[in-house]
């Protein structure tokens, strides 16, 4: 297995956060009833046209401008034909011939170092509907909804050699996507997906071996397990003297197994050709400097910023920046409240622990700034002690609750009253009056019992450092 | 007298100055298809009751000022390939037979706005492909001057109604020479006007980047209105010009004297018929003698036309006419296979012609054919351009026959469907280099058969084209000489 070497190259489907479809007014919002958020043109309908989303064109140009490819100047659209149910012109408006980004590139870090995934081009294309089996009436319906939904194919060359190489590849690409805005880039939405090229060979070796494609993983994860899974699959064809067959693969992650949907042979003709019913765009200088400027900081440039600006160290930075969703987060806090530092402790500990807990993307927050700068605030002002925050923090997170609301209901603002606080310290001292002898017999570890036991007294909700100088008074008092 | 003999502008007239009501006309334009469309079948669908409610609304719009063009409650036919919101709309096929679209052409909007008269919906050849109407699934059209004679196509149903006396004008599509060579083969006047003038938004596409929706009328004037009336910028065509407006009625008044006309030699070589080729070196002479300078040209890439045309229109109509297999409209066959269910559906539905240029079209595109086939004819197609362009550089308007021969007789062309193709030399060059034609009726044959010239424009010339039609009709008087009603008498005179 050793002297094998696999290589690897992506074709990565993203749908883009377009208010309206590709080629009508229809909206692109997700889930909706079937059938209510197509017209005419999306479906199709005979006599009508497409007309293109300039915005498209806008998100696609900003794509390959972030990932240093060519804009083709004139570029063009061609129709992909075939027969589908879901697809109601029975062609897909694409471009094969003049894709509008082409030789790029981006850079990526693994453990094994940095590198440069090239990206072979960018093209623009509709998507198509949705079957849906009836299995009551046992017929398949058609949704079409997601037919003309704008979608950018970004098409890697096959630089890629590691799993490590492929999910590096695709968060980095994946950020720059959600830092542009141009997608929300949710797989289990499918609004990012990839398609697996995989094929081995032996290192050294100047020839690619026969490769076969992927489809259906709806995770980094799921993507990790089929790539192990085709290599050694295709490796051990290699070594007992078979070979691989092109062809297209289903991943099946129940069963970490892949299934041959269709050879080479039997690979549809799709017939392209120019599509008439769309003039040539052409892509102007201006145009693609007015895009250009209008390009939002992306990640590194963040990074910089934040240790800069707001001072806090390169690791913190890192992780900030690691979502477009958390970044932002931090800056709307930061913004209401100062304290960048403790701003990004809530986000790097509390945030991250509850997000594994919960399986949830950072992209998925729905932690607002204001309840999060409120909670700092409390703290600030000594209203809450940090363990009351954690409790509060979660239900922000969870349920998001109005912080101060659900102190004052709990009743979890702290004791500020130093009267009520000396009240507790007696309590305390007459509850455990041989602590007290002990401590002043000079066993000076009971100071930490006697505290503690105040802070039960009260409940937790006093600031901890008060009630030690208070314990520690008191105990001087009974020494006088 | 009888109405519907008044050509367009001049009904338009009479109704605005309130000596015809709208209603008077259109009750009079349904009797005449009543009696005749038994005979010459122009029409898939008559709209008798929609017509005369609408005639009573554009009656009071006139009053109220809101309708004021020329064709305003004129009864117009528009050909079955265009659609109208809420009235089926067939391609004359069985595979549209029952579809209804939710929406109307532009033009369609266009013309309700003019205020005129939507009277029927013309047959024509199936999805506009043929020369001749046969191949409509409702059954072939007679042209109105031989009853034995095919009316030409594809939107002979126009054409013939024009002629007939069942529409005062008609929108065709012309994707090949559909406006043009009917109106020839029916003694009419019809425009292809330059791609892109008139937008496609409802037009049912056959090649997409070649279809053009054009007028046809009994004489240039009424042509120039109902195209002024439906062109102009729309943006729900992308490849609609950015012009909002055009203006073509006032050009016509203007003489021709200094105007530059080119006749392409080759245009006149051994497949012409003789009458044809007279009667188109009469109008010549008639032009040069209202003061044009006609000389003949070399044009060296008349004879790929035909190759290029076929292969590029094809292509695109085997992709058009993809989205026909019977799940979302149209027939449907009965099958639970969805493999069967695309295969019959699709053998049933669509007629011998249709089937054959889409296995053309399909062929042409298939991966190693692409190149020899599609590609190539795309490269003849920028030479055909190209020389055009040189013509004009040197030509205000080319001149030259509409058809190779006047109409034959039914059931001739299907026979040998390669020299029914050949029969589109003349007309598809223009529409391979996007340019604006019109054909006027030049003369008769022995058979007493209607012939058309064609006289063709540089992009956006329609104004220059329109006003040589109109001097040439002017002096020459078609319509005051020939009628179908005496045809007899004109055969006796030739």
């Amino acid at each position: 297995m050793k002297s094998y070497e696999t290589v690897i190259g992506l074709e990565v489907h993203v749908e883009l956060a377009t208010k309206t479809k590709i080629f009508c007014g229809c909206t692109t919002q997700f889930g909706g009833l079937p059938n209510t958020h197509c017209c005419p043109i999306c479906m199709g309908l005979p006599g009508t046209l497409p007309v293109l989303n300039k915005k498209v064109v806008e998100f696609a140009v900003a794509t390959g401008l972030a990932t240093n490819c060519k804009i083709t100047r004139h570029c063009k659209f061609d129709r992909k034909n075939y027969f589908y149910p879901d697809l109601p012109k029975a062609y897909q408006i694409s471009q094969l011939y003049y894709p509008i980004c082409r030789d790029g590139g981006i850079e990526i870090e693994t453990t094994a170092g940095k590198k440069v995934i090239g990206i072979h081009e960018i093209h623009m294309e509709e998507d198509a509907g949705k079957l849906i089996h009836d299995p009551l009436e046992n017929c398949t319906l058609v949704d079409y909804n997601r037919c003309g939904v704008p979608l950018i194919e970004i098409v890697s060359e096959p630089d890629m050699r590691s799993v490590d190489e492929v999910i590096a590849y695709l968060e980095k690409l994946r950020l720059i996507l959600q830092y542009l805005g141009v997608s929300d880039c949710k797989m289990q939405e499918g609004s990012f997906r990839a398609d697996i090229n995989l094929s081995v060979r032996k290192i050294g070796a100047e020839e690619f071996g026969t490769r076969t494609e992927m489809k259906n993983m709806n995770s980094f994860k799921a993507i990790a397990r089929a790539i192990e899974a085709e290599q050694k699959r295709q490796i051990e064809l290699v070594c007992c003297g078979g070979s691989v067959v092109q062809e297209t693969r289903r991943w099946d992650d129940g069963r970490n197994t892949s299934f041959a949907m269709r050879s080479k042979e039997d690979a549809k003709d799709y017939r392209y050709f120019p599509e008439p019913d769309l003039a040539a765009l052409e892509i102007s200088e201006e145009w693609i400097a007015e895009i250009k400027a209008r390009e939002p900081e992306l990640r590194e440039a963040k990074m910089l910023r934040y240790e800069k600006e707001y001072k806090i160290p390169e690791y913190d930075a890192k992780i900030l920046t690691s979502s477009k969703k958390m970044a932002d987060l931090f800056e709307e806090t930061v913004e209401i409240c100062g304290r960048p530092k403790e701003v990004s402790n809530w986000l790097m500990v509390e945030t991250m622990r509850l997000l594994r807990e919960t399986g949830m993307d950072a992209e998925e927050l729905l932690l607002k700034p204001e309840k999060l700068a409120v909670l700092i605030e409390l703290i600030d002002s000594g209203k809450i002690n940090r363990t009351v925050a954690k409790e509060v923090f979660e239900k922000i997170f969870r349920e998001d609750i109005d912080p101060e609301l659900y102190i004052k209901e709990k009743g979890l603002l702290m004791v500020q009253d130093d009267r009520l606080l000396k009240e507790a310290v007696e309590r305390v001292f007459e509850r455990n009056k041989q602590s007290v002898a002990d401590f002043l017999g000079g066993k000076e570890r009971v100071f930490g019992f006697l505290v503690g036991q105040t802070m039960k007294e009260l409940k937790g909700k006093a600031d901890p450092g008060k009630v030690n100088a208070l314990v520690k008074e008191a105990l001087q008092n009974h020494i006088r | 007298m009888d109405l519907t003999n008044l050509a367009a502008i001049e009904l338009g007239r009479w109704i605005k100055k309130g000596e015809v009501s709208v209603r008077e006309a259109v009750a009079a334009q349904l009797a005449a298809i009543k009696e005749k469309d038994k005979i010459y079948h122009c029409y898939i669908t008559v709209l008798e009751e929609e017509a005369l409610v609408r005639a009573d609304e554009v009656q009071e719009g006139i009053r109220s000022g809101k309708y004021t063009s020329p064709i305003a409650g004129v009864p117009i036919a528009v050909k079955d390939n265009i659609c109208t919101r809420g009235v089926r709309t067939t391609c004359a096929s069985k595979i549209l037979e029952n579809f209804v679209p939710p929406y109307s052409a532009a033009v369609v909007e266009k013309l309700w706005q003019a205020g005129a008269v939507l009277i029927g919906k013309a047959n024509m050849d199936e999805f506009a492909m043929g020369s001749t109407t046969e191949t409509s699934y409702f059954g072939a059209t007679k042209n109105p001057w031989d009853i034995s004679r095919i009316p030409g196509g594809s939107s002979g149903g126009a054409a013939a109604a024009v002629a007939a006396g069942e529409a005062y004008a008609a929108i065709g599509s012309d994707t090949g020479g559909s406006v043009r060579q009917p109106s020839a083969h029916c003694g009419v006047t019809g425009i292809k006007p330059t791609y892109g003038v008139v937008s496609r938004y409802g037009l049912i596409a056959y090649a997409s980047s070649l279809d053009q929706i054009g007028p046809i009328a009994r004489n240039v004037s009424d042509c120039a209105a109902v195209l002024e009336v439906i062109s102009g910028n729309d943006n729900r065509d992308s490849t609609s010009a950015p012009q909002r407006q055009y203006h073509y009625q006032e050009a016509i008044k203007n003489g021709i004297k200094g105007m530059k006309i080119g006749i392409p030699a080759d245009y006149f070589s051994d497949g012409l018929d003789k009458n044809v080729r007279d009667s188109v070196l009469f109008a010549a002479q008639l032009l040069r003698e209202k003061g044009a300078v006609v000389e003949e040209f070399k044009q060296k890439t008349a004879e790929y036309a035909i190759p290029a045309y076929y292969v590029i229109a094809c292509a695109e109509a085997s992709s058009n006419l993809s989205r026909y297999d019977g799940v979302k409209y149209g027939y449907r066959a009965p099958e639970k296979d969805l493999g069967e269910l695309y295969k019959r559906t699709r053998s049933e539905g669509f007629g011998e012609e249709a089937k054959r240029r889409i296995m053309v079209g399909t062929f042409v595109l298939s991966s190693g054919y692409y190149e020899a086939y599609y590609n190539k004819a795309l490269k003849v197609r920028a030479v055909i351009k190209k020389e055009f362009e040189n013509a004009f550089s040197n030509y205000d308007i080319l001149l030259g026959p509409t058809a190779p021969t006047t109409a034959p007789k039914l059931g001739e062309s299907l026979q040998d469907p390669l020299k029914m193709y050949l029969g589109d030399i003349y007309t598809v060059a223009v529409n391979l280099a996007g340019l604006p034609a019109i054909s006027v009726p030049c003369g008769l044959d022995q058979n007493g058969l209607p012939i058309g010239m064609q006289l063709i424009g540089r992009p956006f010339g329609e104004s220059d084209i329109i006003r040589a039609a109109y001097n040439f009709e002017q002096a020459y008087r078609f319509s005051a000489r020939y009628n179908i009603q005496n045809k007899k008498e004109h055969i006796e005179n030739i």
